[in-house]
């Protein structure tokens, strides 16, 4: 595992000051009335080669942050820097090199690609749209992308229906390569797909991204994916980072109950369901988040504290950020692997005890 | 054998896309049908409960419960026992409700349809809503207003308060978040042990194969390849298929940084 500090220092960003990451998300709130989707969060990512995981459940804001780092959604506060450079703040050609250098990878890609074009002519409209290659050259240029995604150069004269599910997910990677982005942001990209589809869209962006040096961010679910192609991860609950760090540390010793809630969640092949923390309910209503830590209602380890206080994100161990009050006592009592074996015996509610309460 | 499925054949035209020798779930059993996509889990699924034809397939072969033949029935028949005694859920439950009827009124309905008084139905629906871990409350809301877990374990809820004694589930948790998954799995399980449930688990998603069934089955181009205790054919797979879709499960732990 190669620590992402390091990377900083051999790949600085051109543009950019030396060191300084490629993307640098400051304090970052998005509000959908009186939703709070984004509250707060702060994530950088230095220039690739490298990624960062976002995980977390359905509404905790992990969608939103990679569409806010892509301009796509309107803040309402805090600051996106990409290179150095305020992204709020481009306009004409500064924001056109800027959309053209942060691309987006959709979970399904038939939202994205027309079904009445060939797939050529879908890559090569994008890099004649960004006047990379007039007509001829594009099209010469997205055969060579296909074979590059590990498809076939002619499926470049086929119809988006006539490729399967995992061939479309590459030739929607192709396309956003094509115009040479320094930025991915991969937005469930296999979450729709078959295992083995799944695991070749994962070792095509691992060999991808050194090929390519890519920096992207990783929007998933599935925490075997940020294992498997993320140095850094972040871990979101309700529009908040939890908890981040290098992804194997975090999930190898969770520093917060939710990461370790979350990690002990996933079916593996081979694993005991002895050592499960049951998460009593749904995470809570993001326009009228519970007061103290947002996650306390379904804390195995809350405590007066944490009804009353909001834990600040803060060090826990180096490299490690968490928000949580308890932190180092779930650190020192998370196992190193395989599980939290000691989670729910130890400290846990009895499994399900609560479950039945509905949301208010 | 709850549910017996001998040489069934599910073709569109010429095509064959389901050619099952033999699979059955016994009694308190969940089975896990595998595959990838188009491998026939989900024509399978179609057979079973009598609507293959709805999208154009013919189905030959026998399909039976506790030893009584299903296919040839009427779609009169068949209704006695699709819904009644064979349920089914399907991978997107904000499908399987009208967004314009609240969930209570849909269980209610399928109660009613199927021969409960008016105070039969309320007290199994609540009754059924315990058991799947949901307040009886939500039943007066609309689908949207419940989280995709919660919808789907209504699903289950209106299987139990049948009394279902089959449920095929159609990739049942793959659309939900992997903490709403366990909850849902749970309640599978519970099921089982509890309610003596027999389980058709279709899924595409080994590991939770792994976790949930008693014995799987390896589909392939419509065939079996390979069937057998959950625990010896997914540690120990005799077919290569097997293994194959065996490494391709994303493990927590691989070396991050490739």
């Amino acid at each position: 595992m190669t620590p992402a500090d390091g990377e900083r220092q051999v790949s600085p960003t051109p543009g950019g000051p030396a060191g300084s990451p490629l993307l640098d998300i400051s304090d970052l709130a998005v509000r959908f009335g009186p939703v709070r989707a984004v509250d707060g969060v702060s994530l950088q990512l230095p220039a690739g080669p490298c990624g960062l995981g976002l995980v977390g459940e359905s509404g905790s804001g992990k969608t939103t942050i990679g569409r806010a780092a892509l301009r796509l959604v309107r803040t309402s506060g805090g600051v996106v820097r990409f290179d150095g450079k305020d992204i709020a703040g481009l306009r004409g050609r500064a924001l056109q090199d800027y959309r053209r250098a942060a691309q987006i990878v959709f979970q399904d890609p038939d939202g994205v690609l027309d079904p009445r074009m060939r797939i050529g002519a879908t890559i090569a409209e994008a890099l004649v749209a960004h006047r990379l290659a007039g007509r001829r050259a594009a099209g010469a240029q997205a055969r060579a992308l296909l074979a590059e995604v590990g498809l076939d150069p002619a499926f470049a004269a086929r119809y988006p229906h006539q490729l399967s599910g995992g061939q479309r997910q590459r030739m929607s990677i192709a396309r956003a390569l094509s115009v040479r982005p320094r930025l991915l942001v991969l937005d469930e990209p296999t979450s729709a797909l078959d295992v083995r589809a799944q695991a070749a869209i994962l070792a095509l962006v691992g060999r991808l991204r050194a090929q390519r040096n890519l920096a992207y961010l990783l929007i998933t679910h599935n925490l075997a994916i940020v294992s498997e192609l993320c140095e850094q991860t972040a871990v979101l609950y309700l529009g908040r980072v939890a908890e981040s760090g290098p992804t194997g540390a975090l999930l190898g010793r969770p520093a917060h109950p939710y990461t370790r809630a979350l990690r002990s969640a996933v079916p593996e092949l081979g694993s005991t369901r002895a050592a499960r923390v049951v998460l009593p309910g749904d995470p809570p209503d993001a326009a009228n988040p519970p007061p103290g830590c947002v996650f306390h209602p379904r804390c195995p380890l809350a405590v007066d504290r944490c009804l009353a206080e909001v834990p600040v994100l803060r060090t826990v161990a180096p490299g490690r950020l968490a928000a949580c009050h308890r932190a180092e006592e779930v650190l020192a009592t998370s196992s190193a692997s395989p599980g939290p074996a000691r989670a729910s015996t130890a400290e846990g509610s009895p499994p399900g005890s609560t479950a039945a309460a509905p949301p208010a | 054998m709850r549910l017996a499925i001998t040489g069934l054949q599910v073709s569109f035209g010429d095509r064959r896309v389901v050619d099952v020798d033999e699979l059955h779930v016994g009694a308190a059993e969940i089975v896990g049908l595998a595959g990838e996509s188009g491998s026939g889990k989900s024509m399978t699924t179609l057979a079973v409960l009598g609507l293959a034809h709805t999208v154009g397939a013919t189905v030959r072969g026998s399909i039976t419960l506790d030893g009584a033949e299903l296919t040839g029935l009427s779609q009169r028949e068949l209704r006695e026992v699709r819904g009644r005694r064979i349920a089914a859920i399907f991978q997107s439950p904000a499908t399987a409700f009208s967004p314009v009827f609240r969930v209570g009124s849909v269980m209610h309905r399928a109660l009613r349809l199927h021969g409960m008084s008016k105070s039969e139905a309320a007290e199994a629906a609540s009754r059924a809503m315990r058991q799947v871990l949901l307040s009886p409350g939500l039943l007066d809301r609309y689908p949207a207003q419940l989280s995709g877990g919660q919808l789907q374990r209504v699903a289950i809820a209106i299987a139990l308060a049948l009394r279902a004694e089959v449920l095929l589930a159609d990739e049942p948790t793959s659309a939900l978040d992997v903490t709403v998954q366990a909850e849902v799995l749970e309640v599978l399980r519970e099921l089982r042990d509890s309610g003596g449930m027999s389980v058709l688990f279709i899924s595409h998603d080994l590991a939770v194969v792994a976790e949930l069934c008693d014995r799987v089955a390896i589909m392939r181009e419509g065939r079996i390849v390979e069937q057998g205790p959950a625990a010896r054919v997914l540690s120990a797979p005799a077919d290569p298929y097997t293994a194959d879709l065996l490494a391709a499960v994303p493990v927590i732990g691989a070396e991050a940084a490739p």
